[in-house]
C-alpha cells in the first residue's frame, strides 16, 4: 500500500517492517506482562473480585441504575439544547447587528467555559434561589450545566449546518418570492437537520462523557458514581474501574458507528446537495474557538 | 464588593492552571506525536495499536481516567510520582491522566495534518529523486505542520478547560477553589463571574493568536 509518507514497500522495506514488527511485538508483549505481572503482585486478579460482575445484584443495584441516570441527564440535555441551540445558530446568521451580535457573544462566552464551571454555579444557584429539593438538584445541576453548554456548541453546529447548504438554495428560494423566514424554514432547515444528524449524534458522544463530572463533583448518581458504591461494597476498585470504563466504551462506540454510518449514507444520497457535517467538525467546535470560527465555515476543511 | 476574595488564592488556582496546561499540553505533544507516528508507520501492528489506543482513550469519560489516576493507580498499585505529599503527588497524576487522554486527540490532528497534503506532492518528491527522508524533510512535513497549527491549538484550549476536572481528585486549580468559595460565599453569581472571566481570559488570546497563526501560515492550494 502506497501513502503520502511511504511508497509500497520493496524487498529490503518490506524486510525492515518485519523486523520493526517482530521488535514492536516484542516490547508490547513485555509490557502486557508487566501489567499483568503487578496486577498478581497486588492480588487484583483473584476471581472473587471479578465474580460480582457475573452476578446479577451488582448490575441490578448499582450498574444498571448508575447507566440509566447517564442516558436520562445525557438524553434531557440534548432535547433541552437542541431547540436552543436552533434559536441560537439561526440568530447568529441574523440580517440585523442587534440580533446577530448578542448571540454571537452569548454563544462564544459558553463554549470558552469549562462544563464543570456551569454545573458548579448551577448547583449553587439552585440551592440559594429556588426550591429544588436536594435529591433532584444533582440532576438538575447536571442537566443545567449541560445544556448551557451544548446549547451553544449546538448553535454552531445548526449555524455550520446551514451554510454548508450551496448558496443557490437561498438563491433560488429568493427569486420564487420567499421571505426570509419562509426560506429558512421551509428550504435551509429541512436540509441543514440533514446535514447535521451526524454531528448532533457525535456531540451525544460529548455530552455523556461529561455527565460524569457531576457524578463526581456534585454527587449526581450516574454511572461513576455508583462505581465508587459498589467498589466500596465489593472492594474491587480496579474491576469495577475496568467494568465501567468498557460500558462507556461500548456506549460510545455505538454512538460514533451510528454517527459515521448516517454520515456515509448522507454523503451517497442522491436526494439531498451532500452537505454534510461529521464528528472532525464537531471535534473543532467543542474545543471553543474562541474569536472567529475559521474551521467550522462554510464548507471548510473536512467538507 | 469584591471583598468575598479575602481568603481565597484565586490568582494561585489560577496559576495552577497554567501550570497543569502547559505541562500536560508539552507531555500529549511528545506521546501523541509518537502514536501519530504509528498510525501513518508501514507497519501494521504499529498502525493496529495506534488506532486501537485512540478509540479506547477517545470513548472513556476523562473524569473517569483522572479518577483512576487517583483511586487505583495511586492508592491500590502505590504509584507515588516521586513524592510522597499528597498535593504534588496529585498535582502529577493529573498530569499523567491529561497526557494519557489529551495524546489521543492529538494523534488525530497531526494524522489528519499529515492527511491534508495531497499524494501528488510526494509522488512529485520521489519522481524527481529525492529520498525517504529529502521527501519527508523537504515537501510533506512542512506543508504538514502548517495545517496542525489550527487543529492542534483547539486541542489546547480543549485542554485549558478541561483540567478543571483534576479537581476530581482535589488539585486546587481553578475549579475546586470556586467549589469551596461557592459553598461558604453568598455572592454565587459574582464568584462565578470571576472564574468564567479567569477562563476566557485564558482561552481567548489562545484562540485569536492561533487562529491567526494558522490563517496566516495556511498552505494556498
Amino acid at each position: 500500500m502506497s501513502s503520502v509518507l511511504y511508497d509500497t514497500p520493496g524487498p529490503r522495506a518490506k524486510q525492515r517492517n518485519v523486523l520493526l514488527s517482530v521488535v514492536f511485538f516484542v516490547l508490547l508483549a513485555l509490557l502486557l506482562w508487566w501489567v499483568w505481572q503487578t496486577m498478581d503482585d497486588k492480588g487484583q486478579l483473584r476471581w472473587a473480585l471479578w465474580k460480582p460482575f457475573t452476578e446479577s445484584q451488582a448490575w441490578t443495584t448499582y450498574l444498571l441504575p448508575g447507566l440509566s441516570n447517564t442516558l436520562k441527564a445525557a438524553a434531557l440535555a440534548m432535547v433541552i439544547a437542541l431547540p436552543l441551540g436552533a434559536v441560537f445558530g439561526i440568530a447568529r446568521l441574523s440580517d440585523h447587528q442587534w440580533v446577530r451580535i448578542p448571540a454571537g457573544a452569548v454563544v462564544e462566552f459558553f463554549r470558552a467555559i469549562p462544563v464543570l464551571l456551569l454545573m458548579l454555579f448551577a448547583n449553587a444557584f439552585y440551592d440559594l434561589y429556588t426550591g429544588v429539593s436536594s435529591e433532584q438538584r444533582p440532576l438538575y445541576a447536571v442537566v443545567t450545566g449541560l445544556v448551557l453548554y451544548n446549547a451553544s456548541v449546538l448553535a454552531e453546529i445548526v449555524r455550520a449546518g446551514i451554510l454548508s447548504l450551496p448558496r443557490g438554495q437561498s438563491e433560488a428560494a429568493m427569486a420564487i418570492g420567499l421571505r426570509k423566514g419562509q426560506t429558512m424554514t421551509n428550504i435551509l432547515l429541512p436540509q441543514a437537520v440533514t446535514a447535521m444528524l451526524p454531528a448532533i449524534v457525535s456531540q451525544l458522544v460529548v455530552i455523556v462523557k461529561d455527565t460524569a463530572l457531576g457524578g463526581v463533583m456534585i454527587g449526581f448518581t450516574e454511572l461513576l458514581n455508583t462505581r465508587g458504591t459498589l467498589a466500596a461494597n465489593y472492594g474491587n476498585v480496579i474491576q469495577s474501574f475496568v467494568v465501567v470504563a468498557v460500558i462507556y466504551i461500548v456506549l460510545n462506540f455505538i454512538l460514533t458507528s451510528f454517527a459515521s454510518w448516517l454520515e456515509k449514507r448522507l454523503r451517497r444520497s442522491k436526494k439531498s446537495t451532500g452537505a454534510v457535517l461529521g464528528a472532525d467538525d464537531v471535534e473543532d467546535i467543542n474545543a471553543g474557538e474562541v474569536g472567529g470560527t475559521p474551521a467550522t465555515g462554510a464548507g471548510g476543511g473536512t467538507i | 464588593m469584591f471583598d468575598f476574595l479575602e481568603g481565597y488564592d484565586v490568582l494561585g488556582a489560577f496559576w495552577t492552571t497554567v501550570q497543569l496546561t502547559i505541562l500536560s499540553a508539552v507531555g500529549s505533544l511528545i506521546w501523541g506525536t509518537l502514536l501519530a507516528a504509528m498510525r501513518v508507520s508501514p507497519v501494521p501492528l504499529m498502525r493496529g495499536f495506534g488506532t486501537a489506543y485512540v478509540h479506547i482513550v477517545r470513548n472513556i469519560p476523562l473524569t473517569v481516567i483522572i479518577v483512576f489516576t487517583s483511586l487505583g493507580l495511586a492508592d491500590i498499585f502505590g504509584v507515588t510520582m516521586g513524592s510522597r505529599d499528597f498535593d504534588v503527588q496529585g498535582f502529577r497524576l493529573a498530569v499523567l491522566g491529561f497526557v494519557a487522554y489529551t495524546a489521543a486527540f492529538v494523534c488525530e490532528a497531526i494524522r489528519s495534518g499529515i492527511n491534508t497534503v495531497p499524494l501528488g506532492q510526494a509522488e512529485a518528491a520521489r519522481a524527481i529523486g529525492l529520498n525517504f527522508s529529502q521527501t519527508l524533510r523537504l515537501v510533506v512535513l512542512p506543508q504538514a505542520f502548517r495545517s496542525v497549527i489550527g487543529p492542534l491549538a483547539n486541542v489546547l484550549i480543549a485542554l485549558t478547560k478541561n483540567t478543571t476536572v483534576a479537581a476530581a481528585i482535589g488539585v486546587a486549580e481553578a475549579a475546586l477553589v470556586m467549589k469551596e468559595m461557592i459553598e461558604n460565599e453568598a455572592q454565587v453569581l459574582l464568584i462565578a463571574a470571576v472564574f468564567a472571566f479567569g477562563f476566557v481570559v485564558l482561552t481567548l488570546p489562545t484562540g485569536l493568536i492561533f487562529g491567526w497563526l494558522s490563517k496566516r501560515l495556511a498552505v494556498k492550494r
